[in-house]
């Protein structure tokens, strides 16, 4: 997909340009680019380190598991139809819970989990569950207490304030849970319902 | 605002060094890592920010933009994250460098960079993550994931749009 989007980007300007007399513009901009990347990536190197290093810090402190013991009681009624103790409620509270300290890298190794303990709820079948939609959904917008990339591409690029975007980000995946867990009850009727 | 970040960095530490993590090694390994992404994302930064560039300069991304025009006029969406708006569901990486394209380009203080960073972090890469998750445990029929999961990525833009208009008009 990316793939074909990125190959037509650029195939698209090419002949874009070349129709509206802007090659001269296109060709000085492919090497601003690429001076562009590397200080952003420069500037994004000492930033990522630092949020990096402070979660890491976190995680072997045990603030996932304190996360968890907080959340569960709300992830419990979201899903009312997987057992409170169950190894797939676990896995999709830590996944939630890794999601909301921005540690990426371990929420989708959870995620993964937690799909295949739901698959066994559901023994096996090759149609989705309503517990796996909902959980996708509220995958699509995970609620994130430290937004460690983007502050850190803020800071990169001369924000005075690169933790501003932290509270409206947190109220905006609130409501886009909301309405997508509205969704899901509602279309969970649609369409036939399975379990 | 500004004051966050010290008193979160405050907290992680104390938080750590009171429970008896050695929080210096725990820095060191964690920034590694941070390190090592840094360095896995470099070459999207460079690909994204490529194709970015060389659609704006060919004068294409404003054609787009003139075409999406009806739609964002709508949903009062400011033009200069059109581009954010479709690669976001798409990739996380490939986002990150049109992030920066976009803040490169309007300030990362201006409102229009607020709301496009509050969007970068409140909604996630969609269909990528579908795809990944159902594929990996042999789900064919995905029911109302797609729909479902779009809506809400649309109201998530929409509640970005209207909170940072709000606090930071």
């Amino acid at each position: 997909m990316i793939n074909k989007i990125w190959f037509f980007i650029i195939a698209f300007s090419v002949a874009f340009a070349a129709t509206n007399g802007r090659l001269e513009l296109l060709n000085q901009e492919i090497f601003a680019s690429l001076k562009s990347s590397l200080d952003l990536s420069l500037g994004l190197l000492g930033s990522m380190m630092l949020w990096c290093g402070l979660l890491k810090a976190a995680e072997k402190a045990g603030l996932v598991e304190k996360l968890s013991s907080i959340i569960r009681p709300a992830v419990g009624l979201l899903f009312r139809d997987i057992p409170a103790g169950s190894a797939a409620m676990g896995a999709m509270i830590m996944n939630i819970t890794s999601n909301m300290l921005g540690l990426g890298n371990a929420a989708t190794p959870l995620g993964l989990k937690a799909m295949t303990e739901l698959q066994k709820l559901n023994r096996g079948r090759e149609t989705a569950t309503n517990a796996m939609c909902q959980f996708l959904v509220i995958n699509g917008a995970p609620i994130c207490l430290i937004p460690s990339t983007v502050i850190s591409i803020r800071a990169s690029l001369g924000s005075s304030n690169p933790g501003a975007i932290i509270i409206p980000s947190i109220i905006s995946s609130a409501a886009a849970i909301t309405v997508g867990v509205i969704c899901c009850k509602v279309m969970e009727g649609i369409g036939g319902n399975t379990r | 605002m500004s004051i966050v970040i010290p008193f979160i960095i405050l907290f992680i530490l104390t938080y750590g060094y009171a429970r008896g993590v050695t929080v210096y090694d725990a820095f060191i390994e964690g920034a590694r890592e941070g390190m090592d992404i840094t360095l896995k994302i470099f070459p999207y930064i460079v690909a994204m920010l490529l194709a970015v560039g060389m659609l704006r300069a060919s004068g294409g991304l404003s054609l787009i933009a003139f075409i999406m025009k009806p739609i964002t006029f709508a949903l009062k969406i400011p033009e200069e994250i059109l581009p954010l708006i479709i690669m976001k569901p798409l990739s996380g990486s490939g986002s990150l460098g049109v992030l920066a394209d976009i803040l490169k380009k309007v300030g990362p203080d201006s409102l229009i960079g607020i709301i496009a960073s509050t969007i970068m972090s409140s909604t996630e890469t969609i269909f990528y993550t579908i795809t990944v998750y159902f594929g990996s445990i042999g789900i064919k029929n995905i029911r109302h994931t797609l729909w479902a999961a779009i809506i809400a990525d649309i109201a998530g833009i929409i509640a970005a749009i209207a909170i940072c208009s709000r606090m930071f008009q």
